[in-house]
């Protein structure tokens, strides 16, 4: 159904209600008997009207709440119980082979930590600055380009980017590495740099564009240069946005899948000592064995779900404050 | 009519969410052949399932994987029709009444990039120590100074277990922390070819020009010395039977297998035909 058939079908109904609240004065001013009918065929389709809506929002609500049930009861269901396997074991152990029943993630999590974070400190400088660029500097002919080619960055499906990653980046790794191979933390680094880059960009400029303009002019009257302008007035001003748009490029890196399973290495211990050590995020590791897996092993798949899951809420927690914030200056 | 359209949106989303039913199947007399034994042929045979049961509509196969001793204590015990092991019977196992019957062959072979001219060969216990981190540097097996990239295979994998069994991994102390898990017999060969000190292990069909095989305990990884047995990488998959207890369906399914359409099957499940 698209967008033009259900407006379609709202007016149709608003129009009918419409005309039948004319029919009810008409009644009011007639029989009360007539009243009477009318206004419960009138409540009648409010209702269903309302409950069509109301479907519809609940088909969101209802499924992140059975994924969380489903998530949480699979994966917490091997902690409990007879020969229930230790979570302390589980969460500090840094080997994961099924076949001996060892299921350790500490070494996942970090990997995943550690991914995020360098993705982080190598993207939010070339995305806010990106973005200050896009929104304050750049002439209207570069936006022009420039604005939808990181729309299209955006719109790039994982694999392609894993593809490339395999492709270009690990052979370039393997030859400038001290290790023997390409696949590693700082390739994944990179990758998901990349794919972080249009969140950060897109929310940031948006967030620039959102300050008054009467700040830079004040800023610019009082005899500041522009980029004095930017640093000391735009940038703070805007602060709130930017953050946010760093929390949802947390999310979207640590909750990459695909790109980063074809060029981790995957290893089955060890926790990264290195930028080119190999890694094994939480998600790959999900990704990887959840197809085939049962039992045990794909219930310790999901405890690895209920774990992404938590760093997933706190980004999200986290996300809720800046904006909650924002919203009481 | 206004009102017919309200009603028939109502409708319509009423209809969307009522389940579908299925046909109810019929019940004509089916024969059932159990099977029960290793799981390193399931794919095997799941492939050669799936086209026996649509050839004989009548029949249907149970096969559960519960490892080769214990397939064939199955068929000694009587509890299924056939027992499926991947490897020859042990002395103790083997009975004057219980028949055994290859029908395909598995083959590992040891691949390493074409520009490493220094390893040809290598021994089980090398491999068992490079898989699980003992040996990091190619010139621990006669190789030049350089450390070796290690490529594995996921959990799941028949290629990995078998391997994994062969040249006794668990053993030593299972895979380790410098290995790299890739998903499937092509992206290892891959990986190896675009490495100059990669290591990786895949079933005989992927062996190309792009990688090199080497030869292990100084056997070449040919189909003919997997067959024999020599190639110390290679092992039998068999079925186990007493002519008494397999039944005339269990006996089709027997010919089937180790007719051409069930060797393409092992063939298409990247085994060793048995001719």
């Amino acid at each position: 159904m698209n967008i033009r058939t259900v407006s379609a079908l709202i007016s149709t109904v608003l129009h009918y209600y419409n005309t039948y609240t004319r029919l009810y004065y008409i009644g009011i001013c007639r029989k009360g008997l007539l009243k009477m009918v009318r206004n419960r065929k009138r409540e009648l389709y409010e209702k269903i009207v309302e409950t069509i809506f109301l479907l519809c929002a609940l088909v969101g609500v209802i499924s992140v709440i059975a994924i969380i049930i489903f998530v949480f009861y699979k994966g917490l269901h091997p902690f409990f119980g007879t020969d229930a396997y230790s979570f302390w074991d589980f969460i500090s152990g840094t080997r994961w082979a099924p076949g001996s029943d060892t299921y350790g993630v500490f070494y996942m999590i970090a990997a995943s930590v550690l991914a995020t974070a360098g993705a982080m400190v190598v993207g939010v400088p070339i995305g806010v600055l990106t973005a200050v660029f896009i929104a304050e500097l750049a002439p209207k002919r570069a936006v022009k380009w420039m604005r939808p080619a990181v729309e299209l960055l955006a719109g790039i499906p994982s694999v392609l980017y894993g593809a490339f990653g395999l492709g270009i980046i690990v052979p370039m790794i393997q030859v400038i590495s001290p290790r023997a191979h390409g696949h590693s933390l700082l390739a994944v680094i990179i990758v998901l740099t990349v794919m972080v880059l249009p969140t950060i960009i897109t929310l940031s400029e948006s967030a620039i564009r959102a300050v008054p303009k009467s700040y830079r002019e004040a800023s610019l009257g009082m005899g500041a240069t522009q980029i004095q302008t930017i640093f000391k007035v735009v940038l703070p001003a805007a602060r709130s946005g930017i953050l946010s748009a760093l929390v949802l490029g947390i999310g979207r890196a640590i909750g990459e899948t695909m790109a980063v399973m074809m060029i981790a290495g995957n290893p089955v211990q060890g926790i990264p000592n290195s930028i080119w050590s190999m890694v094994r995020p939480l998600t790959t590791n999900i990704a990887m064995e959840m197809s085939y897996s049962s039992g045990r092993q794909q219930e310790m798949l999901f405890a690895t779900g209920v774990i992404l899951f938590l760093f997933i809420m706190i980004v999200n927690l986290t996300l809720l404050r800046i904006t909650h914030k924002a919203g009481e200056k | 009519m206004k009102k017919a359209i309200a009603l028939s949106m109502i409708v319509i989303f009423a209809v969307g969410i009522t389940a579908c039913r299925s046909n109810s199947a019929n019940s004509a007399e089916v024969e059932t052949i159990v099977i029960t034994g290793s799981t390193s042929v399931e794919k095997i045979l799941n492939e050669m399932k799936d086209e026996f049961q649509a050839l004989n509509p009548d029949v249907v196969i149970e096969y559960t994987g519960s490892g080769s001793s214990a397939g064939i204590t199955d068929t000694k015990a009587g509890t299924n029709n056939i027992g499926a092991s991947s490897r020859e019977l042990k002395n103790e196992e083997k009975e004057d009444t219980l028949k055994s019957e290859v029908f395909a062959f598995e083959g590992i072979a040891v691949i390493v990039h074409p520009s490493n001219q220094t390893v040809s060969n290598i021994t089980e216990e090398q491999l068992a120590d490079i898989y699980t981190g003992n040996i990091t540097n190619w010139s621990e097996v006669g190789g030049r100074d350089h450390e070796i990239f290690v490529i594995s295979r996921e959990e799941s994998s028949g290629t990995k277990s078998a391997f994994e069994e062969l040249v006794k991994l668990g053993d030593a102390g299972g895979l380790g922390g410098n290995a790299a898990v890739l998903e499937g017999n092509g992206p290892v060969q891959a990986a190896v070819a675009g490495n100059e000190n990669a290591i990786g292990y895949v079933s005989f069909s992927y062996i190309n020009d792009t990688v090199k095989p080497l030869r292990v305990e100084g056997i070449e990884p040919t189909v003919e010395q997997a067959r024999s047995g020599n190639y110390p990488l290679s092992r039998p998959f068999i079925f186990c039977y007493y002519d008494d207890k397999v039944t005339k369906a269990g006996k089709a399914f027997l010919e089937y297998a180790v007719s051409e359409e069930g060797q393409e099957a092992v063939e298409h499940q990247n085994g060793i035909r048995i001719d």
